[in-house]
Order: C-alpha cells, then structure tokens, then sequence
C-alpha cells in the first residue's frame, strides 16, 4: 500500500514498548457487537500510476470548457487565473498547513489572509471582512443571521433575480435560524425599489445582486436606499470581477456584501471548491461568521498577525457562536487574493470593460431577441432561442459549442430563454462560432 | 515583513489581457459605474511571485514535520491527489455542464458515496455540504425534517451533546433552532449513563456524538446510548471528525448512528489549506434518504444523473453538487488504500498508543486507558510546581522544529494537550517528538523561563492575542502621503 510508513519492525517494537500483544488488542475497548468482523468491501488497492490512470479514464469522459465552446455561466465562470495561482498554492507550507491557531508558525497564511481581507474591503468599500465563506450561497445565509441579530427582525426579503441557488439556500437555513423568507419579483429583468421597499417593511434585510442573474445592472442605489427607508439593511450579492465598472456597494449605503469568489481566482471544478466573501460596516463587526485575522505586535515590538475577536466563534462561544464555521475556504480566498492583485486596479477595469464589450458584441451578432432588451447588462445576458433551450443546447453542443444555460429551469414562461456568459476567455471568433450555431 | 500593498506602486501591472480590435467601448450608466478605483495592490510579477514565497517561508504545513494538531488529523496529503484533481476534464468542467457532458464527474462522485455508505455503515449519502460543521448543520436539519414529516417537530426541541464535544456541536445545535441539553463525561472518559438517562425523554429530537471521543476514547457503552435514544424515539447524529481511528474496524451504523458526517479533509487526505476548504458528506439510514439535499446524483442504468425531484428534501445547503474538486483528492486517497483502509485506522491508533506510553510519565495523563487515533495529556503538575503552562509547551515545541498538538481543548481536562499523530509517521519522527516533548518537561523543571518565553527560532515571537482583539487592525490603512 501506498502511504504505509511503519514496517512490521516498527510495529513490533512499538506494541512491545506500549505493553499489548497485538494491534487488534488497541481495540479492546470496543464492544464485540459494534466490530465490523470482515473486510470492507472496496476495491483492491491502487498504485499511484494506476490511480492516475482510473482518473484520466473518468476525466476523459468530461466535456470541459476547452474541449468546447462555452457560454456557460449562471453563477461559476470560465475566468481565466494565472499561472502564479497554482505555483503558489501548490507550495505544501501553505497547501498542508491548517487553520493557523499556532501564529508564530502561521505568519504565511495570517498576512495573506489580512492582504485578502483588505481587499475585500477594498473592492467592496465595507470595514471588514472575514477570512472567506463556503460559498456564494452560504454567505447570504450568514449576513441573514446577522442582519436577524441586528435587527431584531425575522423576515428576510429576496430579489426574484437574485440567484435561484443563492435563495434555495437561504430558504433551507431559514426554518434554523427562525427566518421568513419573502420573494420580490423582477420587472422585466430588474427589481423595482417600490415594491423592495413595501416589501422591506419590518424586514431585517434585502438581499439583491448586482449584476444580478439575468446579467442585468439593477438599479441598485434606489434599492439600497429602499431597504434602508424601512430600516432593513441593505446586502448587495457582487461579482467581484464586477467591482472595477461598478460601483463598490459601500458606496451606496448597503450594510452589508456578499458574493460567489470563484471567478477571481478558483477554477470552475464541476461547482467546487470556492470560496465566498462576506464584508460588512464596522458596526457589525462582532457579528462576522467565521475567521477574522487582525494585526498585533510580538514581545519585541514586531508587526504580526493572528485569528481575533474569537469571542464570537464557536470554539469559545460554542452554542452563543455567531456561526458554527471552523474549516473555511482559505486556498480558495488566497487564490483570490493572488488574482486580485496580478489584476491590479487597471487590470481589474479593463478586464469588467472587456467583458461588457464582448457581451455587447456577442448580442449584436446573435441577433435573437433580448429577453430584456431595455436593461443595460454586464457579461451575461437573456435570449430568446424561439425553441426549448434544452434543444438548442443539444443540437449546439453537436457542434462543439455550449450556448449557455436554460433559465426555464428556475424561472417560469423562459423555457426558450438561454443565459449566455461572456468572459475575457472568450474571442471574437468564438462569438462568431456561437451565433452561426444559433442560426442554424 | 512587508504587506503587499505596501509594495505597490502607481502604475505597475502584472496582468495583461487579450485586446480584440474593434470593440465598442462599453456603456456604463454614471450613477453604476464605480466612482474611485479600488486600490489594489500595483506590483509585476516577479514581485507577486516574490511575496508570495515569502510568505509561503513564514508558515508550517505537513509537507514541513510533524504537525500532531489534535482532532485535526494532519496527514499526508499525497501529491498525486493534486495531479489528478488539476486534470482539465475535472478543472475546467463547469458545474452546469450537461449530464452528457458530466458523466465522468458523476460516476466518480456515485462512487465516492457507495464507498463512504459501506465505511460507514449507512445507506445513503449525499456529497453537498462544505465541511464537518456544515455537514452537522445538514445532519440537524434532516432531524427537524424527519420529525416534521411525523408530526413531531414542535415536542422535540432538544439535542444532546457530551461536554467534550468539539464547539461547533453546540453552535450548529442554536443554528439549526435546537435546544442544547450537555451531558457529562464520567471518570473512564465515557458519558455518564446516568445523567444521560436523566436527560432524554420524548422532547429530545437526537444525540450528537464524537466516537471515539475528542479524549481519543472509544465510548464502551455506546450500544447502550443507541438503545436510550432510539427507545424514546429520537436520533442519533455521528460527527465525524475522528473516524481515521475506526475505518474498516468499526462503523458508525453498527454502532447505532443514525446520521454521520465525514471529513474528508481529515480522514481522506484533502489538503487543509491553511484553514480550507473542506468536505462534509453526510451519510444516512434509508429512512432518512427522502431529506436529504438536493439534487442526488443517482444511477440511471448505465448512467449517471441528478435527481431533483425528491419533495421532502430539505433543499440545498451550498451550490451545485458539493465541493467537487474534494471529491477528487479524497477518491484518489480511497482507491490506493483500498479494501486495505482498516490499515490506515490501525496505524494511526498504534502510532497514538506509543507517543501515549512513551509520554504518560513526563505529563499528566487524566484517562488511563489505551487511547485511539489520538490522545489527552495535561500540563497541570508543570503549572503548578515550575508555572510552565499547556501553552507554554506548545510554543517551546516549535523550537524544536514541530507543530504543537492542540491544546486547551478539550475543556473538562485542564492544560489540555491533545495530541494525534495519523498513521502517516515514521517510528523515527514520533520518537524525535517524544524526546523534544520530554526535553521541554525537564527543561520546565531546570530552566522554565527558555520554555515561557519560547518560541525562539520562529519569524515572530510570541504574539500580543489579547491586544489584537482589544483594538482591532482588521485590514490595512492606508497611511496618506
């Protein structure tokens, strides 16, 4: 076997010096009628050659992005990373390491989560940020949490754009966490801040994005500003590779922001791992979930980092916690991290213009009805394919393009409807390619 | 060392984009379009690359020593979990990919679950949640919905949790909208049956449990616990975290668990990344299959499919189908032990048994038993004669080139020092850490002041925790020029 280090020597010496007569007598403990008493029944094992082997055979049978064409998006995009991301990562000091309750042995990853954490606030224009969540799903359901603690509140109000899986997952938190949950519906792709802010009323927050999942720019000042007319806070779900165009959702008055970080840094990995961000306003500080490194001196005066405000966490509040997060997503957020600053400011802008510009260009040369014609969008937009998606996708894939993502499965009356993303990764050729196939 | 940001310089760029020629500028509505560019670092490449490395030297990972950090089980992670996760038909295969184009993907993941269902003893898995802690929130809420399903959810309001278990027990039990009743640890390091018995009738919905114990000790009545909960009607919840001690010797749905999660990033070799990402699969009873999350990736003949149309599931608790790339690394992990995976428990425990025999003089030792994959030992005599702490050890160990186990946990046995070595150690290492842990207990009695001063190798020293949470720096101010 492959990752066996002790040889029968060793274990010999070792039972003598621990006082047993065999291994199977470390068990002794356990009583007769719990013991398994047979082999599992697993396959035999593998050398590591031969592992690889059963895994390309697996993977083979995969159509990734580069073997097609791919407009696919919907929440996990086929961002490009750099190169530095992976020899980065791929150092074991920060690879094998764990969460770093030891600080004096964990300044690597201490500092680079206080650098990711910075950025965050950065791109977000919040206070603070934690050191990453799950996911972009699970942050939503913590700034709930929060914003239920806050406020004293339990009805939660979710944009109809927000994204589906992003609200499912709110939905299955919220019977836990004693939350009601209230959709407002989009208008012609957008949320209208009258209705969010009838709807706010009594609520302890509202969760909106931007861009949000039909691609479309939200106006999304006016629903900041609704939300915090009825004193509900306002949390904004953002692309973070959004943030060089857009604006920062500090910036227009939200409490809160949230969003899915794989785009910047993370490879799509069939949904996983990501990581997810979580920023807020000072005020909220003490009600963060999870992580947070702060900055503090050792006993000769030097600069260094470590985990703070554990008060809130659950290896010292225990059942009062603010979450129950311990294992986090930390290499994903480094990644992030990483990317975000191999982008840079400049970077980061053109990259959100290039997007936009080719998305542009994408439904010029589509030509298929807009399902939201009058919505300026950022890289991913709604058409009408005029036949069921799914057929459209079926018939496209044949020809080694994948046209984008069938929104009839989260939305009613949009069974011809497909969401096509565009990212930098994207050529004109490709564009060319993608609207010869929706012609046919 | 510096930050990153204090590297940066106005105009400086590592990244690069493809230019298309042609392209219309894109049109922002001025009151969208962001006002002040974010201040991102400005470095080239070489400096990225540069501060990165730099930072990778100033951190301890496996793949450095020893790291016997207690419940965390700090194995090797082989690096061919890394190769084979980074294949581009895993890498860059996108979550909404037809199942035409997946089936890989899903065949890979179906068997991960067959595999964790027989390790387990259980019938069912579903992959989705994130990690350990996401995967007992999963656990509780498929309790809160298998009770509702049987009109009982408004009596059963209380969950069960020993006073060694791991914090995120208690946490997950207030986020799931649970009421907590604790129960004791008797003198041999079991629950004690009769305050459990006291505390379970027909309003406890489940028990959550860490087997062996977070004392690294094998509950020898756990058939008896099974019987007092599954006599009054409610569940059993089996968290995870220390199954590297039982694989192929015990599972947990003989053991009477109803509901289990697994660790991967522990038991199955996902690296830790410096605090993640993780894996929590949750394994369950077939009467507890209809709850589980959305979708089951499920076989369909010859195929493989997702299933979404299953009406009493409690929904989803994270995106997609789970942490995919984890499933890889784990799976990997899986197919080199084999059916030979009882081995693996076996080592670690025998690997946990001589560290226990070679240091139970030199340190307090608060359960005399034989110990499984991992155990307790205290700092309390050297506190109290030479005022050398659990603490203080811990950080005189980095000088002698080692991770410190966990310590202060768990937190009925004081100047808690937990150790768990895995099965990946060589005999030499453990005796290499046997001799610095007995160097430093006599080095409490001859020279305390080296041990509570320590460390004295390490990029920084001791750090200031307190005054880090008093004022709290959280990101980096920008000091205007």
């Amino acid at each position: 076997m492959t990752y066996v280090s002790l040889t029968d020597a060793d274990r010999a010496e070792m039972l003598e010096t621990i006082g047993v007569a065999s291994v199977a007598e470390l068990f002794r403990d356990l009583p007769e009628g719990v013991r398994l008493g047979r082999p599992l029944d697993l396959g035999d094992p593998l050398s590591e050659q031969e592992i690889v082997e059963r895994l390309e055979e697996l993977a083979g049978r995969n159509t990734p992005a580069g073997d097609e064409i791919s407009f696919l998006g919907a929440g996990v995009y086929d961002h490009y990373v750099t190169a530095v991301v992976d020899a980065i990562l791929e150092r074991g000091e920060f690879l094998t390491s764990y969460t770093p309750y030891q600080p004096e042995l964990s300044q690597g990853v201490l500092q680079a989560l206080f650098e990711y954490q910075t950025v965050i606030c950065e791109l977000t224009g919040m206070d603070v940020s934690n050191a990453s969540g799950y996911d972009g799903t699970t942050v939503a359901a913590d700034a709930c949490y929060i914003a239920k603690h806050a406020t004293g509140r339990v009805k939660v109000v979710l944009a109809e754009s927000l994204n589906p899986q992003v609200r499912q997952v709110v939905r299955t938190y919220a019977p836990g966490f004693g939350l009601e949950v209230v959709d407002v519906p989009h208008r012609d792709g957008i949320t209208d801040p009258e209705e969010l802010r009838a709807a706010a009323a009594d609520a302890a927050c509202v969760i909106f994005q931007q861009p949000n999942f039909f691609g479309c720019l939200e106006p999304a000042p006016d629903l900041a500003a609704a939300a915090k007319d009825a004193g509900a806070l306002a949390v904004a779900h953002v692309d973070p590779l959004s943030l060089g165009v857009l604006e920062a959702p500090g910036a227009y008055g939200c409490a809160i922001a949230i969003g899915e970080g794989q785009g910047a840094g993370n490879a799509m990995s069939f949904g996983g791992p990501h990581y997810g961000f979580i920023a807020a306003r000072e005020e909220f500080t003490r009600r963060m979930p999870g992580r947070i490194v702060g900055e503090t001196t050792d006993v000769d005066g030097q600069r260094g980092y470590v985990l703070t405000l554990q008060t809130r966490e659950q290896h010292i509040r225990r059942e009062k916690a603010t979450s129950n997060i311990t294992t986090n997503q930390t290499l994903l957020a480094l990644g992030g991290l990483i990317q975000l600053c191999w982008l840079g400011p400049q970077g980061l802008t053109e990259l959100g213009e290039t997007c936009m510009a080719l998305a542009e260009q994408a439904k010029e040369r589509i030509g298929l009805p807009l399902v939201f014609p009058d919505r300026t969008t950022f890289k991913e937009f709604a058409i009408r394919a005029g036949r069921p998606a799914t057929e459209v996708i079926r018939d496209a894939r044949a020809k080694g393009v994948h046209p984008g993502y069938p929104l009839g499965r989260d939305y009613e009356g949009m069974d011809d409807v497909l969401l096509v993303a565009v990212t930098e990764r994207r050529s004109l050729d490709d564009i060319e390619a993608l609207a010869e196939v929706l012609a046919a | 060392m510096k930050l990153i940001f204090e590297k940066s310089r106005p105009g400086r760029r590592a990244a690069h984009l493809p230019s298309h020629e042609g392209l219309a500028a894109p049109e922002v509505p001025s009151e969208l379009r962001r006002s002040r560019p974010p201040r991102l670092p400005e470095v080239p490449e070489v400096e990225l690359v540069r501060h990165f490395t730099e930072l990778t030297s100033r951190n301890f990972g496996i793949d450095t020593g020893f790291y016997p950090l207690g419940s965390c089980t700090m194995k090797y992670n082989p690096r061919v979990n890394e190769r084979v996760a980074a294949l581009p038909g895993f890498r860059d295969l996108h979550p909404h990919q037809s199942e035409a184009g997946s089936q890989g993907a899903l065949e890979l993941m179906h068997e991960l679950q067959e595999m964790l269902a027989e390790i387990t003893g259980l019938d069912a898995v579903s992959l989705q949640p994130a990690a350990g802690s996401q995967g007992e929130l999963t656990g509780l809420m498929l309790m809160r919905a298998y009770f509702a399903d049987r009109g009982e959810s408004e009596k059963r309001r209380k969950i069960v949790v020993a006073d060694t278990a791991h914090g995120t027990n208690p946490a997950s039990v207030t986020m799931a909208g649970y009421e907590l009743v604790k129960v004791d640890t008797d003198a041999r390091g079991n629950i004690d049956l009769d305050d459990l018995r006291a505390k379970v009738d027909d309003e406890t919905a489940g028990l959550m449990l860490t087997n062996p114990s977070t004392l690294g000790l094998f509950d020898e009545h756990i058939e008896e616990i099974a019987r007092i909960f599954h006599g009054s009607g409610a569940l059993l919840y089996y968290d995870g975290a220390n199954l590297n001690a039982v694989c192929g010797i015990s599972r947990p749905g003989d053991m009477g668990f109803d509901i289990v999660h697994i660790n991967l990033h522990k038991t199955f070799s996902q690296p830790h990344g410096g605090g993640g990402p993780g894996g929590g699969p949750i394994a369950v009873r077939r009467e507890l299959e209809p709850y589980l999350p959305v979708p089951a990736v499920i076989p369909d003949g010859k195929r493989f499919r997702l299933d979404y149309d299953r009406p009493k599931s409690i929904g989803k608790v994270r995106a997609f189908t789970g942490p995919f790339g984890v499933f890889v690394r784990s799976y990997a992990f899986m197919l080199a032990w084999g059916r030979e995976l009882r081995t693996m428990s076996e080592d670690a425990v025998l690997n946990a048994n001589y560290l226990l025999a070679r240091l139970k003089e030199a340190y307090d030792l608060p359960y005399d038993r034989l110990c499984m994959h991992e155990f307790v030992l205290s700092a309390r005599t050297l506190k109290r004669e030479h005022g050398a702490s659990a603490l203080d050890v811990a950080k005189r160990l980095m000088d002698y080139g080692f991770h410190p186990p966990t310590i202060y946990f768990p937190l009925i046995v004081s100047g808690a020092l937990m150790i768990e070595p895995t099965e990946s150690e060589p005999k030499e290492e453990l005796d290499a850490f046997c001799d610095a842990m007995i160097a430093i207990a006599q080095e409490c009695e001859e020279r305390p002041e080296l041990v509570r001063s320590a460390p004295h190798t390490t990029p920084v020293r001791r750090l200031d925790e307190a005054r880090a949470a008093r004022n709290p720096v959280l990101k980096w101010i920008r000091v205007s020029s």
